[in-house]
């Protein structure tokens, strides 16, 4: 139980008052960093998505325009949002917590705005007729959207964050190689990160 | 409210200001107007709007979790808290299992952040005595 506070975990003895108020701010910042952390994130839900965006990157393949890429892509991230959703819930409802208590409302609620602009941006650079650039932003953002999220999450989860961001930057730098950073990003980082939080946090 | 009266019997309004084992004291004049609050200042009490002040809603199974007590233990100080009107609670049914959500009360919010700056206070008068 990694968010477990010991109460009788005071100096021992407890000699000077200032001593004591010490620790009573110490205790009172280890209970809010433990209470804000997002215990919930499902590893299986995470390796779902990475075997889903590896089912959506065979797909791609079938799809000669960009278009077609971006509607295989788009499909395969609403369903991947639903199993990590529903992985999470059950996750959740397995520990008798609820997926939207206060961290997991902070997890969903700083997540989001990088999503949301990862649509306006899909739908900006495929209008401008820069689809291979998409990738890049895809996976940028998305590691945005899970570092800040993440913040509120054990550590493991912003970690991924970061590495989405790397490969965006990358998929930035080289749009050229797009497709194999979104199967190595969405599918490889997903199930590589999502066992080790499976292995570790349970779920 | 009993403790609420206890907590005004203990605050730091005396002529010198001791820690519970009297191992240090500081004028009450240094103190100023400071009043520990008895309420707040309890370890689990502190714990759960530590944790409310954080989190803003928790589940009664989640505090426990958390500050690893007991079903009545972590009630026990939880009702303090409800009766005082420092948390509130919100009673409700997930499918037919029953839930308990905790948040912290705008009240409950200041008491902390009085608690806070009466901790930092007494660090810094220590450290400049």
């Amino acid at each position: 139980m990694e968010r477990r506070l010991r109460l009788d975990d005071a100096p021992s003895p407890p000699t000077a008052l200032s001593d004591r108020a010490i620790e009573n701010v110490s205790f009172i910042r280890r209970t809010m960093e433990a209470s804000g952390t997002f215990t919930s994130v499902s590893g299986a839900g995470v390796m779902a998505m990475g075997l889903l965006a590896l089912v959506a990157a065979a797909l791609t393949t079938r799809f000669p325009t960009p278009g077609g890429r971006i509607a295989v892509w788009s499909v395969a991230a609403v369903l991947s949002a639903a199993v990590s959703g529903y992985a999470i819930v059950r996750k959740a409802r397995h520990r008798r917590e609820s997926a939207l208590s206060g961290p997991g409302r902070k997890f969903v609620l700083n997540f989001m705005p990088a999503i949301v602009a990862g649509v306006a941006l899909t739908v900006a650079l495929a209008s401008a007729g820069l689809p291979e650039l998409l990738p890049g932003t895809w996976l940028l953002l998305y590691g945005t959207g899970i570092v800040t999220g993440g913040a509120f999450s054990v550590r493991v989860v912003p970690a991924m964050g970061l590495a989405f961001m790397a490969l965006g930057l990358v998929g930035l730098a080289i749009p050229s190689w797009g497709p194999g950073l979104m199967v190595a990003g969405f599918g490889g980082l997903h199930l590589a990160f999502g066992a080790v939080i499976a292995w570790r946090y349970g779920g | 409210m009993a403790d609420r009266k206890r907590a005004t019997a203990r605050s730091m309004d005396s002529e010198e200001v001791v820690d519970g084992a009297g191992a240090q004291r500081l004028p009450a004049a240094a103190a100023g107007s400071m009043a520990l609050d008895g309420l707040i200042h309890e370890r689990v009490r502190l714990g759960i709007v530590s944790a409310l002040l954080a989190s803003g809603r928790l589940a009664f199974t989640e505090l426990r979790q958390l500050l690893d007590t007991t079903d009545g233990n972590l009630s026990a100080h939880a009702r303090k808290l409800e009766d005082a009107g420092y948390i509130r609670c919100r009673k409700s049914f997930a499918g037919r299992v029953p839930r308990t959500d905790y948040e912290l009360t705008a009240l409950g919010r200041s008491r902390l952040g009085e608690y806070v700056e009466h901790m930092e206070a007494l660090i810094r008068m220590t450290r400049e005595s």
